[in-house]
C-alpha cells in the first residue's frame, strides 16, 4: 500500500499530474452545470412571464412551450441563424 | 448535418445522448484509473512516472482533436451558415483548453524527474503552448463582441487559422530535433507501447472522450438557453 | 455562383494560402528552429568560444568519469563524438547508452563545458520483464531499436 502512495519515489510528481486533471476537469464540469442551469431557470422565468400568448413561429422556438411549433414549417437554415 | 442546423432539433439529440455520454464518462474513468494506478505496469526506464503518461497523452490528444473539431464547425458556420456548429465551436473551446493546460502541466510534472527540467522551448512544447494561447484567443473574441454574430464571426477565423498549428505539433517531433522523443502509438511501425500499458492509456483517451462529449453537450444546452433568453428581452425591449 | 459556393471557395482558398505560407515560413526558419547540434553537425559548423548552445546525442558507452561533483563524458552520434565536462545534478535517466541534451559552450580545447545536462528518451515503453528478456536475446536491443538521436542509425553491436 504504501509502494503505491511512494510511486517508486516520484509520488511528488505522479500524484499531482492526477491532482491537477482531477481538479480542472471537475472545475470545467462545475461551471458548465451552473452556466446551464442559470440560463435554464432564466429561460423558464422569462417565458412563464410571458405566459402562453401565441407568438409567430420561428424556428428557435423553446420546446417547453406548449405552443404547436412542431407543426410550422422548418424555416431554411439562413434565417435560422437569428434565433428569434 | 443540414436537419440539425435547428437548434431545437439538436436539442432534443443532444438530450438523447446526454445520459449515455455521462455514464460512459464514469464508467471509462473509473476503469481507466483502475488500470492506470492499480493495474498496469511500471516502465523498464521511466518506472512510476509512466503513469503520469496515461493523463498526459489522452489530454495532448484530446487538445489537437477539439481543436480541430473546432476548426471543422468553423468551416461548417463561415459556409453554411449553421448556428449550431457556432455553438459547437463556442461550447468546445473552453473543454479544449482545459485538455491542453493539463497537456501541459503534467508533461511538466513528467519531464522534472525524466529529462531533468520543467520546460523546454523546443518545437513541440512551443507549438503546445501557442496551441493553448490559441484556445483562449478564441475564447477571448467569442465573448468580445456585443453582437454574437460577430463573435462567431471573428471567432471562426481565428481557429481557421490557428489549425494549422495542429500538424505542426504533431509532426514537430518529426521535422525537428526536439527534447520531446518521437510519436509512440500513431507512427508508421505501429505502437511502441507494450499492450499493457494501451490498455489503460485507451481507457484514459475513451474516458476524455465520453467527458468531452457530455461537457460541450451541457454547455450547448446552456448556450442555447442563453441565445433565447437574450432573444425574448430583445424582443420585449422593442416591444 | 451562389454566396455560399463563393464562401466555400473563399474558405479553401484561404486555408490552402495559410498552409503554404505556413510550409514557407517554417522552411526558410529551419536552421532557427535547431534545438541543438550533434557531434557531427558540430564539425561541420565551426561554432565559436562564447556561443551558448545545446549538445545532443548519446553518452558514449564506457566515456563516464565522475571526479566528485564534476562528470566527464563523451557525447556520440556514431559518427562522430565529443567531450564535455559538467559539474552539478544529473537527471535520473543519466546513464551510458542513453539520449542527452546538454547546453552549454565549447571550449578552444574542444570540450564542451554543459551548465545544464537533460536526459533524452526514447518512445519505446515496456515492463522491467519485457525489457529483461529482450536484454537475454540480444545485449544491444535497445541501441537497434527506434531513433533516440534524429537520422542517426544506432551502431551494430556486432563489432
Amino acid at each position: 500500500m504504501q509502494d503505491f502512495f511512494d510511486m517508486g519515489g516520484y509520488a511528488g510528481f505522479v500524484w499531482p499530474s492526477y491532482g491537477i486533471a482531477a481538479v480542472v476537469l471537475a472545475l470545467l464540469f462545475v461551471f458548465t452545470w451552473r452556466l446551464l442551469k442559470t440560463s435554464e431557470r432564466r429561460l423558464a422565468q422569462l417565458q412563464a412571464a410571458r405566459g402562453r400568448r401565441p407568438r409567430r413561429d420561428r424556428a428557435g422556438d423553446a420546446p417547453a412551450a406548449a405552443a404547436p411549433h412542431e407543426t410550422a414549417p422548418a424555416e431554411p437554415a439562413d434565417a435560422a441563424g437569428e434565433m428569434r | 448535418m443540414h436537419r440539425f442546423a435547428n437548434p431545437n432539433r439538436f436539442l432534443k439529440l443532444a438530450n438523447a445522448i446526454l445520459p449515455w455520454a455521462a455514464g460512459a464518462t464514469v464508467i471509462l474513468l473509473l476503469a481507466g484509473l483502475y488500470f492506470s494506478l492499480v493495474a498496469s505496469p511500471e516502465d523498464y526506464q521511466q518506472g512510476a512516472t509512466v503513469r503520469i503518461m496515461y493523463v498526459h497523452v489522452p489530454a495532448a490528444w484530446m487538445a489537437l482533436f477539439v481543436y480541430t473539431a473546432m476548426a471543422v464547425a468553423s468551416a461548417v458556420a463561415l459556409i453554411w451558415k449553421h448556428p449550431v456548429s457556432d455553438l459547437f465551436a463556442k461550447a468546445a473551446s473552453p473543454v479544449g483548453a482545459a485538455f491542453t493546460f493539463i497537456a501541459l502541466a503534467t508533461g511538466a510534472f513528467w519531464g522534472k524527474p525524466m529529462w531533468g527540467t520543467w520546460w523546454v522551448w523546443d518545437a513541440r512544447l512551443t507549438s503546445m503552448l501557442i496551441l493553448f494561447f490559441l484556445y483562449l484567443g478564441h475564447m477571448a473574441l467569442m465573448n468580445a463582441f456585443d453582437d454574437p454574430q460577430r463573435g462567431f464571426r471573428a471567432a471562426a477565423v481565428l481557429a481557421l487559422v490557428g489549425v494549422v498549428n495542429v500538424p505542426i505539433i504533431k509532426f514537430s517531433v518529426d521535422w525537428w530535433n526536439t527534447l520531446h522523443q518521437p510519436a509512440s502509438v500513431v507512427r508508421m511501425d505501429g505502437p511502441a507501447i507494450d499492450p499493457a500499458m494501451m490498455t489503460p492509456l485507451l481507457l484514459m483517451a475513451f474516458a476524455f472522450k465520453a467527458y468531452f462529449v457530455t461537457v460541450v453537450l451541457l454547455r450547448m444546452r446552456g448556450e442555447i438557453a442563453e441565445a433565447k433568453v437574450r432573444a425574448i428581452s430583445m424582443s420585449q425591449v422593442h416591444g | 455562383m451562389t454566396r455560399k459556393k463563393r464562401r466555400l471557395y473563399f474558405v479553401g482558398a484561404g486555408m490552402l494560402a495559410l498552409f503554404a505560407g505556413a510550409a514557407l515560413v517554417l522552411t526558410a526558419f529551419q536552421d532557427n528552429l535547431v534545438f541543438f547540434y550533434s557531434p557531427s553537425d558540430l564539425q561541420a559548423k565551426q561554432v565559436s568560444a562564447d556561443q551558448r548552445f545545446r549538445l545532443g546525442g548519446m553518452v558514449e558507452e564506457g566515456t563516464v568519469e565522475k571526479q566528485g561533483d564534476t562528470v566527464r563524458f563523451k557525447v556520440t552520434d556514431y559518427a562522430a563524438s565529443t567531450p564535455v565536462t559538467f559539474t552539478g545534478i544529473l537527471p535520473d535517466l543519466f546513464r551510458e547508452g542513453q539520449g542527452v541534451v546538454a547546453e552549454g559552450k565549447i571550449g578552444s580545447d574542444g570540450v564542451f563545458v554543459a551548465s545544464e545536462v537533460l536526459a533524452k528518451h526514447d518512445e519505446n515503453y515496456m515492463p522491467p520483464e519485457v525489457a529483461d528478456a529482450l536484454a537475454r536475446q540480444d545485449p544491444a536491443w535497445k541501441e537497434k531499436l527506434g531513433r533516440s538521436v534524429e537520422g542517426v542509425e544506432p551502431a551494430k553491436a556486432t563489432n
